[in-house]
């Protein structure tokens, strides 16, 4: 008797413990569907034609097509009229920053995880370090914001104002000009969204290096490499694969931030795309951000129209780091 | 190298090594080590070791775990220098140079003393840029010079006729004692004079172990080698003289056929019968 029962509670145990687990997934999955399908039926308006759509699908008209998105959401500026509102300003600008951010804290931030972890020696002052890296991954991006705000749109106030700024370099045509301080420009944007990812391409590119068995580097030691041979030509080439994934996750992170650029004061409304690294800009998060806060609906389905291409422009990148992943984590094989 | 003795150091002890004549006069003497005393720390991992390491003769250094035989062979190329609070005193010569100064240059080193792991560790490389790695650390080879240098390290290794139909296919695809006999050929590729083995056949199964050994017998002739085992069987096989570790100390160093049939202490004996560790 007693032997069955024991079987029994262990058996509904079991099965209670499963239960659990699958509602669990069932309901981070509900909520992400919930997600994505409010904000579509939100956004479809501005990014669908649908007397194109009707053609297609009710009538079979292939030719249509093509026309089924609505191009020109992607190709226009911004608008007070949300018919003739687009993001082309802030998807450019998107594109801009994160080439700067990913130029700037990708070598920075490989080069910082390499010393750390192939050549610092392990001591309190390294163990310091590591500490604080860790710390400025869970720092609020708002508090980089205003750290951007002081050291790169004001410069601390050592160059004047950007309006009448004492430095400038190149010529005022060229896309390379650039004067001190930055302002609101690109290289502000750029530069502040780099603080915010550098301690996460930091971190991961450690735990990449940490991945490489120990027992290559000695291989390589003993048969008379120096450290630095060891780290370029056996550790490196073996993390690659993981460095790629976390820096390209960071550069999502990047592309999907909106506050530290709110504090840097980068302007509402712009109607033309960047023409040098320290002309104005808006991204695609800081677009969304201010149609939303609109009063009038038709904006907000503006805003949820920027947040599908948004989230499709993250999705491939998160594709891509799932793909070189898949692809490169058996070098040879 | 330090130059201050711990407070620790204990003076040699009673249990002094009984070394017989590892080496007559007639052979030439590639290691020689005296007085040798190694740390980590506070803790002394190797007491007054005195032994020469003749050439172009196998020396296999037995003894239970945690005896000092990997710590004593991971002085000879200074592998040791990676873990942070090692250090050591004493004489350690490979042939006129010293070992243990500071000033010697330690990539120079390892490049004369090579070294073969207890787990097969081939880069994830092809087979050919695994050999051919270690000689182009350290001279700029023309192409045919280095494919006549990675057939010739293969051939030595005895696993040329095994892989020269797929010298570009990743090492990781060869078997275990095939990446063992890789690691050797590795180790050969860039011209050394000793070659350690620390324990090189504990990941293998019997049959790679065979050849493995097989192919230590081989390369004797041309390196002097010193190899770590737990298997006394394997010592008998492959070595000429053997050296016998306990606590740190050296207790009994001599040719092989003399350690195992004729023991002069009781330690060995024990040992060598299986009587403990």
């Amino acid at each position: 008797m007693r032997a069955i029962s024991i079987r029994t509670r262990r058996i509904l145990k079991n099965r209670a413990f499963l239960a659990l687990c699958l509602f669990s997934t069932s309901a981070t999955i509900l909520i992400l569907a919930l997600l994505i399908a409010s904000i579509m039926v939100q956004g479809s308006h501005f990014l669908f034609n649908s007397d194109a759509l009707s053609a297609v699908f009710a009538h079979g008209e292939l030719s249509q097509l093509t026309k089924i998105i609505r191009w020109e959401f992607l190709t226009n500026f911004a608008s007070r009229f949300p018919e003739k509102a687009g993001i082309y300003a802030a998807v450019i600008g998107s594109l801009w920053v994160c080439a700067i951010c990913a130029l700037l804290a990708l070598p920075l931030g490989i080069g910082t995880a390499i010393y750390l972890e192939e050549f610092a020696p392990k001591n309190r002052w390294t163990a310091l370090v590591d500490f604080n890296i860790r710390n400025l991954a869970g720092v609020p991006s708002i508090v980089y914001g205003i750290l951007g705000l002081t050291a790169f749109t004001r410069m601390f106030g050592l160059f004047g104002t950007d309006k009448n700024s004492a430095l400038s370099f190149g010529p005022d045509n060229a896309w390379w000009h650039i004067q001190l301080p930055f302002g609101q420009g690109l290289l502000a944007g750029g530069l502040t969204l780099m603080l915010v990812v550098l301690p996460i391409v930091i971190i991961s590119s450690r735990e990449a290096l940490r991945a490489v068995p120990s027992s290559l580097r000695q291989a390589s030691l003993a048969i008379g490499a120096t450290p630095w041979q060891t780290a370029s030509k056996i550790t490196l080439p073996a993390a690659i694969p993981s460095i790629l994934t976390g820096a390209i996750l960071a550069m999502s992170r990047a592309m999907g931030e909106a506050a530290p650029l709110l504090v840097l004061g980068i302007p509402v409304f712009i109607a033309n795309t960047p023409d040098n690294l320290n002309d104005n800009f808006t991204v695609l998060p800081f677009q969304i951000f201010n149609w939303a806060g609109r009063p009038q609906e038709s904006f907000h389905q503006l805003a949820a129209s920027a947040i599908v291409v948004l989230l499709i422009a993250l999705i491939c990148f998160n594709g891509v780091a799932v793909y070189l992943r898949q692809k490169l984590r058996n070098p040879l094989a | 190298m330090p130059d201050t003795q711990p407070n620790l150091a204990k003076p040699a002890t009673a249990s002094a090594p009984t070394t017989t004549t590892s080496s007559p006069a007639s052979e030439h003497v590639t290691l020689r080590v005296k007085d040798f005393n190694a740390w980590y720390g506070a803790y002394q991992a190797l007491h007054n070791i005195t032994l020469n390491i003749p050439s172009q003769r196998v020396t296999s250094l037995i003894g239970p775990s945690g005896c000092g035989k990997s710590t004593f062979l991971r002085w000879i190329n200074r592998m040791n220098d990676l873990v942070a609070n090692a250090r050591a005193q004493g004489v350690m010569q490979l042939d006129k140079d010293d070992v243990l100064d500071r000033a010697f240059d330690v990539v120079e080193l390892r490049r004369r003393v090579g070294m073969v792991f207890q787990k097969p560790n081939p880069f994830p490389k092809s087979i050919y840029e695994n050999i051919a790695f270690g000689p182009r650390l350290h001279k700029h080879f023309h192409r045919s010079d280095l494919d006549a240098l990675v057939e010739q390290s293969l051939r030595a290794a005895a696993i040329w006729d095994e892989v020269k139909d797929r010298l570009h296919n990743s090492a990781l695809g060869l078997s275990g004692g095939q990446q063992q006999r890789l690691c050797i050929a590795r180790a050969i590729a860039v011209g050394p004079e000793v070659l350690l083995m620390d324990e090189p056949c504990s990941a293998l199964d019997p049959r790679s172990t065979a050849s493995v050994e097989a192919l230590i017998r081989e390369l004797r002739q041309t390196f002097t080698i010193v190899v770590v085992t737990h298997n006394m069987q394997q010592a008998a096989r492959v070595s000429d003289l053997t050296a016998f570790f306990f606590e740190g100390k050296l207790i009994e160093a001599g040719p092989t056929d003399g350690m195992f049939t004729n023991p002069k202490n009781k330690q060995t004996e024990d040992y060598v019968t299986g009587r403990f560790g």
